[in-house]
């Protein structure tokens, strides 16, 4: 445990970071570094709920007057929406899908982390948040996290009272589980559809607003643009532009306040764990509008996904981490033998790599190092499976041995759905044939920067979940995206907004602002663009080639060298995709290759500016991983005295006419734990 | 594979509609069924022809966003939904039919595209439990009975996708009513509402348009999720008792 | 309709039970269908109980046939547009022929009462009958083609039952786990064979000459 413990909490436990390395040198500008205006002070334990004393009440008759747009209804916006709502604000919730429940937030499988302690077992709050914070490899504001690990019991309580069905054991009590290499069981789960049964709790909150009328749903409504107005006390977020994806229209809704909680932007490799539909478009249409991009290089990578069958796979599926602790991963040692039946293969011809590699954690090394060793192997050309492009994509995951020593009927019950439907995926029964894995883009912990109070540097403009950047460093634990999706939206959004609300109602604006006027402007020419351009690729196509590069070089491990050439082909692309592409159809029905071609040209902007991050972050830290930047035997090497800060980018223009983003540095200065290097050897 | 595929096409809610038939080949074993439209479509592209459009987007089974009629099975042959269906279901040279669901509460928006929100106004008029937020007592106060609450789960893990209002005969939700009747009403904290809640959920139903349900069962064998027929007999017996109480 | 589908449920049992006296002979039939008449008296007047009972059941068929109807209506507007292709997987004949089932027991029973109980159309014109219900039973059936309409109306029956008896558990809410709908399944096999069986015993009996005057 940390001795920090007995650290007061006062002084600061480490020195800003001074950067000595340059490696983006060109392609950004140097901004000034930025501080978090609202970060609180004070023993570590006391500084949230203080300010939630401290911050300013809005009057419950003065609520009803008050306008909130929140987009998205994950975790994150379903939650703020159903309590806010709650609270007497007039919500106004929008999401792509064509019901708040679908939200990506469903798809979650493991777990929720909350410090309950139910089962003695030493866990407190202090030890989930030192735990979150060491797991982010030190890359998170402290007082974020702190706060997080404080409102995690409450979540479980809201979550048990509106009805979600945790896993209980014989006594009726709730049951926990140890997730993600953690000492203690303080995950709370609902079999393997956590985020469904939390999602599906938050949906109902939220629809039973709708019902009181204090909450408008608007379902199937894509944000293409952020309305910001200055009204003489400065620039404010006041709205959004949303297209109505049946009719086409375009219309305008406006605001005292925006709240983006639009998920991540794992999509922007093409293929991920992500939903079809996930996309950065209303973060980075904010992000022009001059909010902040902060860490857009963090993500993460997750090590057991079922890999790619064939050049037409759409998405991947991930099969849960629980696996690695019965079954065994290796390639065949000979190049010779991948296309053989891995049944045929001696035991001497295997190689078990991460037994051989890392002798003391095994198969059980964390998610990035699992995920780095399987593409190595793959690199190498000693990957299984079918031939994607010019490899095989694959590594084995062998339940032979375990279900020799256990039988096949404890890992039947132990895995029974996961092993379905891998089945029903590959075609393959992982009892006879050893299961194919690869790592897949699972996580974006970079997001819109925020403060404490989780608005960004835009006034009036809100960001939660995974959409901000703000709780999980440069890896998350598992178990804690849920976690921070519903602090966010129950706990922490309702505290932190009033103190900006107390100010309002803003001056009233209406749709001929010219502002407004311009923003709508904006986005119809947009879409007459994407339909005029006429060229001969759809705009699948070119995602499909994005996420290529992405992957190729901003994925497990970067270079210098390969993020150059990353940035080049990008700019080559998105030259091309203005040019060249091709959306059939028209503007006023329903037409997904036109949604579509809005978010990849987003998409293409992020890539770039996460090429630029990840040059730019020349140390090897948390989820990634940089060429230049090992130790001797080849492991992760963290560089504190230059990194220890959050890299906020500000759009600086559009590349192709000569822009380049500014950055702003936010120094990560830890009071209550200190800095340590990880070891797994 | 090489395929003969009849989808039906309409170009908006007021057109009528009807099925075209087009080829693709090139189709794997390994695509899913989504994935093998995905092919179609840039296919279509290529020709100018404009792509068919299609609900997903999860594509793991767990969203509930993809529908599908599939030569006449909702989500297709499989128990399963059709983004987790996978052309090793089909054969070389096979002919499918794919159409959307079909019931008038769920009006077609564009070719295979329905809208579902009436299974949100049917939660909105009683499917939750009202607890605000920051009220709630210690989670492990109120213990729930290791049964129940396993029952509450298998029956919470519906996905709202309306595959069995697409299969039952009637066009009746009562499937997925029932799925959430009987979620609530399993748990100690869906108790206080439990009368009103049947009574009103039910009521939202039948105003919706669905049809009435004559215990067919086509529904549950189409549920991907495996939502049993006792969630309906559940949802009748809570109407009962609580008409008889005078809810 | 389950309530109503219920009582037809006893009633048919009662009446199938009835019918199987026609093996004990004719005075044993007679001598019960008279004392159906008696039945309660001296409390009730003569032919009090089976008005009592005729009543029940006439109201029992208007909510029946209202009801049905109301599900009818609800169902062609709930889906307007129909499939080009569909399938059933998770259903039985029984429980998709429910509906034309019903009709096809409503035209059987009106032709049933105006055969026994008006006594309008008779094979054996009018020489049995009224007071001797043996008799015209035995005549009914002795004619072939009346055997056949009854023994069809019987396979109408037996579906209509085997649905029938599961629904109607089920819509009143008594097969709430895996265990007791397969009951309730069971349940509607047996009242179905049971039932259409039992009828058609008298029938055949008759045609093949068990039973005779
Ligand atoms: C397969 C999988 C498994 C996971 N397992 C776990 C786990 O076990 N434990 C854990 O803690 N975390 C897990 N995670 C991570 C976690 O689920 C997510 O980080 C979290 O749910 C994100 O929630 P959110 O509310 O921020 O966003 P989402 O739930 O992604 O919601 C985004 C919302 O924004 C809307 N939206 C987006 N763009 C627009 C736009 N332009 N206009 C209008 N609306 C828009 C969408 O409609 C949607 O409603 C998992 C993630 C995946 C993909
Ligand atoms: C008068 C003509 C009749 C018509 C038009 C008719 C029609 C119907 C219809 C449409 C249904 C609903 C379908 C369903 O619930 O699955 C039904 C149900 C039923 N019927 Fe009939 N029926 C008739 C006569 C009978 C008779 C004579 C019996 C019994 C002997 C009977 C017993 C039942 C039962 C038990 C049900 C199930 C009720 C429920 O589901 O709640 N019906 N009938
Ligand atoms: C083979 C089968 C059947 C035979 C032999 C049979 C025979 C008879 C006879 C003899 C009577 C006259 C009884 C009397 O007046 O005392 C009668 C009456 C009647 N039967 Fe049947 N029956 C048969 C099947 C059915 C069925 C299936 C139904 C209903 C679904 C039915 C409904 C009735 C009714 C409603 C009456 C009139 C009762 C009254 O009000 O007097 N019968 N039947
Ligand atoms: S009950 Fe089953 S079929 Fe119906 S909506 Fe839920 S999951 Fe889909
Ligand atoms: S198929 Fe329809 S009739 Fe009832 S049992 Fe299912 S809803
Ligand atoms: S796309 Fe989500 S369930 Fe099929």
């Amino acid at each position: 445990m940390a001795g920090s413990t007995l650290h007061d909490g006062l002084t600061p436990l480490n020195e800003p970071s001074v950067q000595k390395s340059d490696d983006a040198h060109g392609y950004y500008t140097l901004g000034e570094n930025i501080v978090d205006p609202v970060a609180p002070t004070g023993p570590i334990a006391d500084r949230w709920t203080t300010r939630k004393f401290e911050n300013r009440l809005v009057n419950p008759a003065n609520r009803r007057k008050l306008d909130v747009i929140i987009v998205g209804t994950g975790l994150a916006g379903g939650a703020a929406a159903a309590t806010l709502g709650e609270a007497g604000y007039n919500v106004k919730s929008f999401c792509y899908q064509d019901s708040p429940r679908r939200a990506h937030s469903i798809a979650a499988q493991g777990g929720i982390n909350a410090a309950k302690n139910y089962k003695e077992d030493g866990d407190s709050t202090f030890r989930l948040f030192y735990d979150t914070v060491k797991g982010g490899d030190y890359r998170s504001r402290e007082s974020n996290v702190y706060r997080l690990a404080e409102v995690s019991a409450n979540i479980i309580d809201q979550c048990v009272a509106q009805g979600v069905p945790f896993a209980r054991d014989y006594g009726g009590l709730l049951d926990n589980r140890s997730f993600g290499g953690v000492q203690v069981s303080r995950t709370f789960y609902a079999r393997g559809q956590t985020g469904q049964q939390l999602l599906i709790g938050a949906y109902q909150a939220m629809e039973r607003q709708v019902a009181a009328g204090t909450v408008q749903s608007f379902t199937r409504h894509e944000m293409l643009e952020l309305i910001v107005v200055d009204d003489g006390t400065g620039p404010r977020a006041r709205g959004i532009i949303a297209r109505d994806m049946v009719s086409g229209e375009i219309e305008t809704h406006l605001a005292d306040v925006v709240v983006l909680a639009t998920g991540g932007y794992g999509n922007v490799f093409f293929l991920s764990t992500n939903a079809m539909g996930s996309n950065v478009t209303a973060a980075w249409r904010a992000h022009r509008k001059g909010a902040y991009m902060a860490n857009p290089c963090y993500t993460q990578i997750h090590p057991t996904c079922i890999p790619v069958s064939g050049e037409h796979q759409s998405k991947l599926t991930l099969m849960s981490e629980s696996l690695r602790n019965d079954g065994r991963i290796w390639v065949p040692k000979k190049k010779e033998d991948c296309d053989k039946d891995p049944r045929d293969i001696p035991e001497e011809d295997r190689d078990y790599y991460l037994e051989r590699i890392y002798p003391s954690f095994g198969n059980l090394v964390p998610r990035d190092i699992a995920s780095r060793q399987a593409k190595n192997m793959c690199d190498e050309g000693r990957g299984v499976g079918p031939m994607v492009g010019d490899f095989r994509r694959g590594v084995y995951l062998d339940f032979a041995d375990a279900i020799k020593r256990l039988g096949k009927d404890a890992i039947e019950e132990k895995y029974d759905n996961l092993l379905d439907m891998y089945e029903r995926i590959t075609g393959e029964n992982p009892y006879e044939v050893p299961m194919r894995i690869y790592p897949a883009v699972h996580y974006v912990m970079g997001g819109l920067w925020v403060d404490y109070h989780l608005q960004s540097n835009v006034p009036g403009l809100f960001v939660s979940g995974e959409a901000n950047f703000s709780d999980h460093g440069a890896n998350r634990l598992g178990a804690s995206a849920l976690m921070q999706g519903l602090a966010d939206g129950y706990f922490v959004l309702p505290n932190t907004i009033r103190e900006y609300l107390a100010d309002g109602p803003f001056e009233k604006i209406d749709e001929s602002h010219p502002a407004v006027v311009e923003a709508k402007q904006n986005v119809e020419d947009r879409v007459a663009k994407f339909l005029s351009i006429n060229g001969t690729r759809s705009a699948d196509s070119y995602h499909k080639e994005l996420g290529n590069i992405m992957w190729e070089y901003c994925g497990m491990e970067r270079t210098e060298e390969g993020l150059r050439k990353a940035i080049d082909l990008i700019r080559e692309l998105k030259a091309d995709f203005w040019s060249n592409l091709k959306v059939l159809g028209s503007a006023d029905t329903l037409n997904q290759s036109l949604e579509k071609a809005g978010r990849v040209a987003d998409f293409i902007e992020l890539g770039e500016l996460m090429c630029i991050d990840a040059l730019n972050r020349r140390e090897s830290c948390g989820g990634h991983f940089r060429g230049e930047s090992q130790t001797e035997d080849g492991e992760a090497l963290r560089h504190d005295d230059e990194f220890a800060y959050v890299a906020a980018w500000e759009w600086g223009g559009d590349s192709l006419e000569g822009g380049q983003p500014v950055l702003h540095k936010e120094d990560l200065i830890y009071t209550a734990i200190e800095m340590k290097q990880r070891s797994y050897k | 594979m090489n395929l003969t595929l009849k989808i039906w096409r309409q170009s908006g809610p007021d057109d009528k509609g009807g099925i075209h038939t087009y080829q693709v080949s090139g189709i794997s074993q390994d695509m899913s069924f989504l994935e093998m439209l995905d092919v179609l479509n840039e296919q279509l592209n290529e020709k100018g022809e404009e792509p068919v459009a299609f609900d997903s987007d999860c594509r793991e089974g767990i969203c509930g966003m993809c529908s599908l009629m599939i030569n006449g099975e909702a989500h297709g042959p499989e128990v399963t939904t059709t983004c987790q269906l996978h052309m090793r279901s089909f054969n070389d040279g096979d002919t499918i039919t794919i159409e959307p669901w079909r019931a008038e509460p769920f009006p077609v928006i564009k070719d295979l595209v329905v809208d579902r929100s009436a299974f949100d106004r049917i939660i909105q008029s009683g499917g939750f439990v009202s607890a605000n937020t920051g009220s709630a007592p210690e989670a492990n106060s109120v213990p729930a009975p290791r049964d129940k609450a396993m029952r509450a789960f298998n029956v919470a893990t519906c996905i709202g996708c309306g595959a069995c209002v697409a299969a039952c005969p009637n066009g009746s939700a009562s499937l997925f009513v029932g799925a959430k009747i009987t979620h609530l009403g399993e748990l100690p904290q869906g108790q206080p509402e439990r009368w009103t809640r049947v009574v009103d959920m039910v009521g939202q139903h039948d105003h919706e348009g669905f049809g009435g349900c004559t215990n067919i069962g086509e529904c549950a064998a189409a549920c991907p999720k495996e939502i049993p027929l006792d969630v309906i007999s559940q949802l009748n017996k809570d109407l009962r008792t609580a008409l008889a109480n005078g809810h | 309709m389950a309530v109503s589908g219920l009582l037809f449920i006893g009633f048919v049992l009662g009446h199938m039970y009835g019918n199987l006296k026609a093996f004990a002979g004719e005075e044993a039939f007679n001598e019960y269908a008279h004392h159906l008449r008696e039945l309660g008296e001296p409390m009730l007047p003569h032919e009090g109980f089976l008005w009592i009972m005729r009543v029940g059941l006439i109201v029992a068929v208007i909510v029946h046939i209202a009801c049905a109807v109301a599900l009818w209506r609800r169902a062609a507007a709930a889906r307007p547009v129909k499939y080009v292709a569909k399938k059933n997987t998770g259903s039985s004949l029984s429980s998709r022929t429910m509906r034309w089932g019903g009709v096809t027991l409503l035209v059987f029973i009106v032709w049933h009462l105006l055969n026994f109980t008006i006594v309008k159309v008779n094979p054996s014109n009018g020489e049995t009958g009224g007071d001797n219900p043996y008799g015209l039973l035995v005549d009914t059936f002795d004619t072939w083609w009346m055997t056949i309409v009854y023994l069809l109306a019987m396979v109408a029956l037996g579906l209509h039952l085997h649905h029938g008896t599961f629904s109607s558990l089920q819509t009143l809410g008594f097969t709430n786990s895996a265990v007791s709908r397969a009951r309730a399944r069971a349940t509607g096999w047996i009242v179905a064979i049971v039932i259409a069986g039992g009828f058609s015993l008298v029938p055949l009996s008759v045609l093949v000459g068990i039973i005779e005057k």
